[in-house]
């Protein structure tokens, strides 16, 4: 086992571990905590797909985790205020099921990400940074116009909504709900890594030339990682507003999309286990310094730069060598 | 619809058009010279509309607060450049992307220690407030004249200074050719530092002149960033020309699609339902315009073909 893998391996042992001591000494706070670090992760583990594997720089990833939470908001708002969605063909009175909406905030993040990525894939480098945020930042002032779903209040969720089997009212059912759903996806990002789509895909970053020689369309594989990148984000977001029992504009803001990405930056670009450990350590920088200063976002910043100029590879570079750094 | 309002709302966007070429200008002559994408543009329309905002409060003079804009955002340019900027050129747009970002966020943060959280205000000066009546009887205010002449003027004196001066030369041959120019004997960190810098100023002097209309607070700096995204885009990376055009062609579909897409979904919906879709409609007008660009013209209006 590398070095790289042993830590990632620890980084999720504790990260599963410490709610569970913080459930048995009665800290419920620490549970959300580390529930919010497992959601925010999973959003990076999505954008890593694009980001690390296939080389795509989005810089408008909080599109998807805002479709996912707005997903979740719309769905369950329907049933809370005894309003059927749609009555023909069938009648359909929304949903307050995980599983419904997990899958309708799949779906939908995938068609959206679709979307962007058969016009943004049209260009690269720059272009393409520009792009989805830009796209990005018409979703935000979309939801902030859309009235009918709370427009710039956002809307509240009084219940959380249910998962076949489980309590979710309860925070550490709801915590192992979505650690399970984080592990069953880095399970997954590993094997995509390692299929011939997630080589190939690979390939088209390093050399696109190649790819396209050996007649694979590296478009097409960008289109597909991008796709399969932006559901995993919708995943996560609407597991977050689940979290929350709140959905807001915010979750579509550019802010969003820079923070998912300075996870990954945190923890190293295109490392497996990356995601987790930069979205374990930002929730707590956000809350230990949140606590010592109003203006912790300074040292995230100051910090955020140290890594960029001094330490490529993150913070698992640092720890575990730079073997696998991104080019 | 009156003749009267539509010719109102033209001036609106040329208006917000010249303040976005502003904008744009900077970031694409930093991304043509140096191959850079900055996300702190936008703090740097914050940083001069602060600085007019505390000259103005402390003097009461609203040409020194422009100067003092365009010197604080061109000296905090030259620093940013120096200290941080400077290691980014060889990295790829992800390092610059993230390195941006925490600058952002330093600025941000710094901006809202020094002032604090609550908006300033920046006041129009006696001899530029109030309306003045145009050719055909409209009213409009003198200020937005002002802000659209003032826009102008910078655009003709930086197409000259690109065009026709030594440092001009200078730039556009840092575009083509870096090592040639170094070559020559060009001193190419200072040549970047200088255009970092009046991008900068460039920016600084948007915020302080937007700044009179609108509030000046932290985070003033990033919705204006995005839109200049868009104009670039839309104009072609690297292309001053594309930046004019697309800047216009922005600050027009965004203000006339706020103001005509309700009253023409009017036409067929009820009133209350056609100001919710026309609403939400023009809020994504502009990003539809990009959009079309790009299936057109992938590399932008005046792009280079890549």
């Amino acid at each position: 086992m590398s070095r790289e893998r042993l830590l990632g391996a620890v980084v999720l042992l504790a990260l599963g571990l410490v709610p569970l001591a913080a459930h048995l000494m009665g800290e419920p706070f620490t549970i959300t905590l580390a529930t919010r670090a497992a959601i925010l992760a999973l959003a990076a583990v999505g954008l890593n797909i694009a980001l690390g594997l296939g080389g795509l720089v989005s810089l408008g990833h909080a599109t998807f985790f805002g479709i996912g939470g707005y997903a979740m908001g719309i769905l369950a708002s329907h049933v809370q205020n005894y309003e059927p969605m749609f009555e023909w063909p069938v009648l359909f009175e929304g949903s307050t099921s995980m599983p419904v909406i997990w899958l309708v905030a799949v779906l939908a993040s995938a068609l959206v990400a679709l979307l962007i990525g058969l016009l943004a894939l049209r260009t690269s480098g720059v272009y393409f940074i520009m792009i989805t945020l830009a796209f990005g930042q018409m979703f935000y002032f979309f939801s902030i116009s859309w009235s009918r779903y709370g427009g710039e209040d956002g809307m509240s969720i009084y219940v959380r909504n249910g998962f076949p089997g489980l309590n979710t009212l309860d925070p550490i059912q709801f915590f192992g709900l979505c650690y399970a759903v984080l592990c069953l996806v880095l399970l997954g990002a590993h094997l995509l890594a390692r299929s011939p789509f997630g080589l190939a895909l690979g390939a088209a970053r390093q050399s696109p030339d190649r790819v396209q020689a050996v007649g694979l369309d590296p478009k097409r594989l960008r289109l597909v990682g991008f796709v399969i990148s932006g559901a995993i984000t919708g995943l996560a977001g609407a597991l977050f507003a689940d979290l929350n029992r709140f959905v807001s504009p915010t979750m579509f803001s550019w802010q969003t999309s820079g923070e998912i990405m300075v996870f990954i930056i945190l923890g190293g670009v295109g490392r497996l286990f990356g995601p987790v450990v930069g979205a374990a350590v930002f929730v707590m920088l956000e809350h230990w310094l949140g606590d010592m200063s109003e203006y912790w976002h300074i040292w995230l910043g100051v910090l955020l730069l140290a890594v960029v100029l001094f330490a490529r590879g993150g913070l698992v570079g640092l720890i575990a060598g730079r073997e696998r750094a991104h080019d | 619809m009156t003749p009267i309002l539509i010719a109102e709302q033209v001036l609106n966007g040329l208006q917000s058009g010249v303040m976005l070429f502003l904008m744009a200008a900077g970031l694409t002559l930093i991304f043509g010279v140096m191959g850079l994408i900055n996300l702190a543009h936008g703090s740097l329309y914050m940083v001069g509309a602060f600085a007019a905002a505390a000259t103005a409060a402390v003097t009461g003079s609203f040409l020194l607060a422009l100067v003092a804009a365009l010197a604080a955002a061109a000296a905090a340019g030259a620093l940013v450049e120096r200290l941080v900027i400077r290691r980014l050129y060889d990295r790829d747009h992800l390092d610059q992307v993230l390195a941006t970002f925490a600058l952002i966020l330093i600025f941000s943060e710094g901006t809202r220690w020094i002032f604090g959280s609550f908006p300033l205000y920046l006041d129009i000066p006696e001899a530029l407030s109030g309306p003045v009546t145009l050719p055909g009887g409209i009213q409009y205010p003198l200020y937005r004249l002002f802000i659209i002449g003032m826009g102008l003027v910078v655009a003709a004196l930086l197409f000259w200074l690109i065009a026709r001066t030594r440092l001009g030369i200078r730039i556009r041959a840092g575009e083509n050719d870096r090592e040639m120019i170094a070559a020559l004997g060009v001193d190419i960190a200072r040549l970047y530092t200088l255009v970092f810098a009046l991008g900068a100023a460039l920016a600084g002097l948007a915020g302080a002149l937007v700044g009179a209309i609108q509030s000046v607070q932290v985070g003033m700096g990033e919705p204006v960033l995005i839109l200049a995204f868009v104009v670039i885009v839309i104009g072609g990376i690297g292309s001053i020309e594309g930046a004019l055009v697309g800047a216009i062609l922005v600050g027009l579909t965004d203000t006339l699609g706020g103001i005509f897409l309700p009253q023409i979904f009017g036409l067929f919906m009820d009133p209350a339902a056609a100001t919710q879709t026309g609403a939400a409609l023009a809020s994504m007008a502009i990003y539809v315009l990009m959009a079309a660009v790009l299936v057109w013209k992938p590399t932008g209006l005046f792009g280079a073909k890549s």
